[in-house]
């Protein structure tokens, strides 16, 4: 079924490459997930949209669908002529270990993780950081004294949200217990809003009345259950504030939009090598708006201020798991 | 473990084995009538996505539900058309259905809705109410009984209304007459027909209502366990009816033991990340592959030979 799906779509992409053979302009491709999951992929395209708003420009997008067309979706797309191209997702750095060094001249942006290639610029977050604020928020809106989380695929990344936040929250209260769940360990889980829910349900059981969700579609399900249940959730990457009003504590921002728009606008030739977005840079986050105002008192806002503050300074060090897998915080 | 989280757990199991159990109902009706469907898990997504979307158009569940249905029949009926009237390869025709659902709801979603094929967030009374049973209140803080009342107490209609197919689908297909045939249309349909009975039409009858209840998995799924369709979100559960069907070796009540067991798996790998068994302990990785494991096991033949109706996946051919 895949492969059929995946034979119509190359065969629709072909006709797209013959079509705009000499098109030139940037070129975004998401990761599955899709282009609207109200989180990673979808700041991607505010980002790309925000470029031809101001611009003018035009820009070409693909949406991937199985995780075999990685590295054919992205070879398109550099046959196409288009430059530079950004590809999303932290599972794309062999995928442009593989394509980028046979386009030499094409400039290639990977957000989420790195790719060692002369013409590679890659874009990675400081999700410890972000994760870190939020956890503290969490802690200080607890009254159970129990949050939680619910992540994706159990991988480096997603437990660099887990150990950021967990470290927040036990920076306000030692005590703090930290539930952490992820949802699967096929790709599908980034998409899966009922297991999503489901394992809230579980947590909420459990005592959290705060969850963070960092999984993609499945978040929505996440959000939805904390919600119904009455309890706080904190989205993740977009601004998920508008989805629940009132019950989206907040949400941990990743400039994902920042990192989109400022390689549309460096266009081709960019300087390359790793790009961090943290705290200090603004890359990461977290969100403050009118459906949130009346959750976050002013003293919870002061204490993560400082926190921020001291952060950028070098006073506080916030572990990140992906430097030697182990978390202090559990 | 504890008694309130057992019942956590087991309240869990009972909104997941609600789609499995419908879609394993609906596959049992159909494949008792000799007609084998792939077609579940095209199904449910279609009906997730009609009955979340008339759900949020109309405001009411209820008319998402019915649309769910109509969907899910009227697909039932293409693959009738196909694989009973024109005597095609009932294994192709629904795969076929299943690629028609997993391409046209993100398509139709996308074009009705612009939110990159999914229907908006359903709010209100566009999500399914649950019932609370009598005395669910009185009794909550009476101990044992209390939890183990609540497990059952609380759940959307639909959750009801599935374990309520269990004994009606028992007595459709082994006290009446309509059953009796519909049986024989599976294993000798031949013999049916002497009798003068319309195989085509009891074929036709079983695949409508396998359509309605794939129907309800579907509407339930979208607008009771979630709040609204997301792209592919039957995420393979019409597969995991089918392996349930196969392991209760097309029987009601058994159906109902392995779709909850099925569901006990991934609400227990839902709720624990590791689990500890004699000292031993397993990753989480374990538990969320124990459902495909334990039908690989099921089809080896492990718990038996699982012997499907005789005449099930070939079209009847009237003799001249």
């Amino acid at each position: 079924m895949k492969s059929l799906k995946t034979l119509t779509l190359s065969a629709s992409v072909l006709a797209l490459g013959a079509g705009m053979a000499l098109a030139e302009g940037p070129a975004l491709i998401f990761d599955l997930g899709g282009k609207f999951d109200k989180s990673f992929n979808e700041a991607a395209y505010n980002g790309a949209e925000r470029w031809k708003a101001e611009t003018g420009g035009e820009y070409r997008d693909i949406e991937m669908q199985s995780a075999a067309q990685r590295v054919q979706f992205a070879r398109r797309m550099a046959e196409s002529g288009a430059n530079p191209i950004v590809v999303l997702g932290f599972q794309n750095a062999p995928t442009l270990e593989e394509v980028a060094p046979d386009y030499p001249d094409t400039s290639f942006v990977l957000v989420d993780a790195v790719a060692d290639l002369p013409n590679v610029r890659s874009v990675i977050f400081a999700e410890h950081e972000g994760s870190y604020l939020v956890g503290m928020l969490a802690a200080m809106a607890s009254e159970s004294n129990t949050i939680s989380f619910v992540g994706g695929m159990e991988i480096p990344l997603i437990s660099a949200f887990a150990c950021g936040y967990a470290q927040g929250a036990k920076a306000v209260n030692p005590d703090m217990n930290v539930i952490v769940n992820y949802t699967g360990n096929t790709p599908e889980a980034w998409n899966d809003p009922v297991r999503g829910g489901e394992i809230a349900r579980g947590q909420i059981s459990q005592g959290s009345d705060v969850v963070f969700a960092a999984a993609g579609g499945t978040g929505l399900g996440v959000l939805q259950a904390a919600a119904d249940a009455g309890v706080y959730s904190i989205g993740v990457d977009s601004n998920q504030n508008y989805l629940h009003p009132g019950s989206v504590l907040t949400s941990m921002l990743k400039l994902v939009d920042e990192a989109v728009y400022q390689a549309f606008t460096d266009g081709p030739g960019m300087e390359t090598g790793v790009v961090t977005m943290n705290l200090a840079s603004a890359g990461v986050g977290y969100a403050l708006d009118e459906h949130n105002a009346d959750l976050i008192t002013a003293e919870m806002q002061e204490a993560v201020e400082a926190a921020r503050a001291s952060i950028i300074a070098g006073e506080t060090v916030v572990h990140d798991y992906r430097t030697d897998s182990t978390c202090p915080a559990f | 473990m504890d008694l309130a989280t057992l019942a956590q757990v087991l309240d869990s199991t009972l909104r997941l084995a609600t789609p499995l159990l419908f879609a394993c109902l609906a596959g049992l009706i159909s494949e008792r009538a000799g007609v084998f469907d792939i077609g579940l898990e095209g199904k449910i997504l279609a009906a997730a996505f009609l009955a979340a979307a008339i759900a949020y158009v109309s405001g009411n569940v209820w008319l998402g539900v019915l649309a769910g249905i109509a969907v899910s029949v009227f697909m039932s009926l293409i693959h009738g058309v196909a694989s009973i009237t024109f005597r095609g390869n009932q294994l192709i025709s629904g795969v076929a259905i299943n690629f028609l659902a997993a391409g046209l709801t993100v398509v139709i979603a996308q074009n009705w809705f612009q939110q990159g094929g999914r229907t908006p967030s359903l709010t209100g009374d566009a999500r399914m109410p649950t019932i609370d049973l009598p005395f669910a209140e009185a009794l909550a803080d009476v101990p044992v009984i209390g939890p183990i009342y609540g497990i059952f107490s609380g759940h959307a209609p639909l959750v009801y209304l599935a374990f309520l197919c269990v004994p009606a689908t028992w007595f459709l297909l082994f006290r009446t007459r309509f059953g009796l045939r519909l049986r024989a249309v599976g294993e000798n349909p031949a013999a049916v027909d002497t009798a003068g009975v319309s195989v085509i039409g009891l074929r036709f009858g079983a695949v409508a209502i396998c359509g309605v209840l794939c129907g309800l998995a579907g509407a339930y799924l979208s607008t009771g366990l979630s709040a609204g369709f997301v792209k592919d979100m039957s995420a393979g559960r019409g597969y995991i009816a089918l392996a349930a069907m196969i392991f209760a070796k097309w029987r009601p009540w058994h159906a109902m033991g392995a779709v909850l067991l099925f569901g006990l798996l991934e609400a227990v790998a839902n709720r624990f990340q590791s689990i500890e068994v004699f000292g031993l302990a397993l990753p989480v990785q374990v538990m969320q592959a124990l459902p495909y494991i334990l039908t690989v096991v099921i089809l080896a033949g492990f718990v038996g030979r699982a012997i499907p109706p005789r005449a099930g996946g070939s079209p009847y051919v009237k003799e001249h």
